[in-house]
């Protein structure tokens, strides 16, 4: 049935519907961020100019952008520090309860995104459980502010993609070569020189792809910043969805879009190349 | 690693365990406590769940989530089997460029997804939030996780048990009807679950390209939240996420990480490679 010939007719409804669906619709955006509105607010494509762009780098909202990339380390980060240690145990430790262990890190992940974010909030606003149960026990008076901090945007961040890092990590702990770290002890390293000279380096392919993973959806991700920041936390997404669902400059929103969209692809082919190198050693 | 260094970093997974569900046992634990504004327990009470249903506005909007929900399963689900189908077991001219394809909408920011279809339906029909642009937007962020799914498992299958089929006399179609559709279904399966959870869960694409009327549960659940904390919220949620872990425990256990025991898998590995 699947001939050579009916390989393409196999998958073209698919491709298909992407790029009709997909591809064209970010070529709009790139259109019409080149627009500008008329008096009326209507959209006007008969001068293409990149003053959205102009815009979108001056004093005004830079910021934004630069909040939206230090949420994305500052979680990328903090993700590999907690993820790791997990990847590197269920991996060593795990034994024939390895998957299940997987499944269970994963599975808060596949529970509503929004609906764990908005369990952040009960957790720490003013009068929610963390302040509450530090006023039942007599530890303070007033409510220690934990909400529309960028702690608390990082901290719901990190939560949230967690998993994306560590499950990247464990496939590459899990795939080397147990016999090196043997070697390497057999050598006289010690059990943390074996570990930084060993182990380390030759998880370095997960170690980035978890970086990929948690630095994309955080880049981009409107919600938590939404939900869990106050004015302070503005990122790039916050203003995008402010342009198009409050106000009506759709061409500015598009170049922030377009922007946002380049600084993830970007970020993803350096990303990737380093992998590349990594695993095929050229 | 010594004893004593092990015992410690068992203490530590256990603890990130622990980050990891705390959220969710705090947010079910809350949705059955007596009290509408502190989170200090106050006893026990169904009363929330109770007005759950008089909720005209809720009951609508899990109304056309599930209506959304089945559009974007049916339909992803057959574009998804078979581009994931395709790349598992073909090669034509183009295969590396749709793989790209497969892969963009999985690394584009959600927003901007989003925002790229409302520019499109409004450009090109002068329409907003129509329940057809709603359908279009989930159908379109769920075929590539369904195509992933679906080409882990038929990547797993040998290629030699369809040829053998032919050989024993099966037509095309019959080679393909009961060897390998049989053998990838708890992919398609798995691949539709996921369709599932991630179209009742999506929030920021309906953001963009719901209207009015249209309104989907986390939308609702959205406005609730930026409207003020209560424990309606908490008991919408709890429901949501027992609906949803109930959906995923029943993909795990017939889809993908189950097809590693099996012995089709085994049996394919060199092909695969």
């Amino acid at each position: 049935m699947l001939t050579r010939l009916r390989g393409p007719i196999v998958v073209l409804p698919a491709v298909a519907w992407l790029a009709v669906f997909f591809l064209l619709p970010l070529a709009f955006i790139l259109v019409i961020s080149l627009g500008s509105r008329d008096e009326l607010g209507r959209i006007v494509l008969d001068h293409p100019s990149l003053d959205n762009y102009r815009k979108a780098f001056n004093p005004d909202y830079l910021p934004t952008l630069v909040n939206a990339l230090r949420y994305a380390a500052l979680t990328t980060v903090a993700s590999l520090l907690i993820g790791y240690p997990v990847a590197y145990w269920i991996s060593r430790y795990g034994g024939h309860r390895k998957a299940l262990l997987l499944v269970i890190v994963m599975l808060p992940f596949w529970t509503s995104y929004l609906i764990r974010t908005y369990a952040w909030m009960i957790i720490l606003r003013d009068n929610g459980v963390v302040n509450s149960a530090l006023r039942t026990i007599g530890l303070t008076s007033d409510p220690v502010i934990l909400l529309n901090t960028d702690f608390s945007v990082v901290l719901g961040m990190t939560y949230g993609f967690l998993p994306f890092a560590i499950l990247p990590i464990y496939v590459s702990i899990d795939r080397l070569d147990h016999n090196l770290v043997a070697a390497a002890r057999d050598l006289y390293a010690s059990g943390r020189s074996a570990f930084l000279h060993v182990t380390l380096p030759l998880s370095m392919p997960g170690v980035i792809a978890a970086s990929i993973l948690t630095f994309i959806p955080a880049i981009g991700d409107f919600v938590t910043p939404d939900l869990l920041g106050g004015a302070q936390q503005t990122t790039i997404a916050k203003i995008i969805q402010e342009r198009f669902l409050d106000g009506r400059d759709w061409p500015f929103g598009s170049a922030l879009g377009f922007i946002l969209i380049a600084v993830t692809l970007v970020g993803t082919l350096i990303a990737l190349k380093n992998v590349r190198r990594e695993v095929v050693g050229e | 690693m010594s004893r004593e260094h092990n015992r410690l970093l068992s203490a530590y997974v256990l603890l990130v365990y622990a980050f990891l569900f705390a959220p969710i046992v705090v947010l079910i634990v809350f949705s059955f406590n007596d009290s509408k504004r502190t989170f200090v327990w106050k006893g026990f009470t169904t009363e929330w769940y109770a007005r759950l249903v008089a909720n005209e506005d809720l009951l609508a909007a899990v109304g056309v989530t599930i209506q959304v929900a089945l559009v974007a399963v049916l339909v992803s689900t057959i574009l998804g089997t078979l581009l994931g189908l395709g790349l598992a077991r073909l090669r034509f001219r183009g295969r590396g460029s749709t793989e790209t394809l497969l892969l963009l909408p999985m690394v584009t920011p959600e927003i901007v997804m989003g925002l790229s279809l409302l520019l499109f339906f409004v450009a090109l029909f002068d329409t907003r939030g129509s329940f057809a642009q709603l359908g279009v937007a989930h159908i379109t962020f769920c075929v590539s996780f369904v195509a992933i799914t679906v080409r882990s498992r038929a990547a797993g299958m040998s290629p030699h048990l369809e040829e053998a089929a032919r050989d024993l006399g099966a037509s095309a179609w019959g080679a393909f009807r009961y060897v390998t559709l049989p053998l990838i279904t708890p992919g398609i399966v798995a691949g539709a679950l996921l369709a599932l959870s991630l179209s009742i869960d999506d929030y920021v694409i309906s953001a963009f390209n719901a209207g009015i009327g249209n309104t989907t549960l986390p939308l609702y659940i959205y406005s609730a939240i930026k409207f003020g904390v209560s424990p309606e919220i908490n008991a919408i949620s709890t429901i949501v996420v027992a609906i949803t872990a109930l959906a995923i425990l029943f993909a795990w256990r017939v889809g993908t990480f189950r097809g590693a025991k099996a012995p089709i898998t085994q049996d394919a590995e060199p092909a695969a490679r």
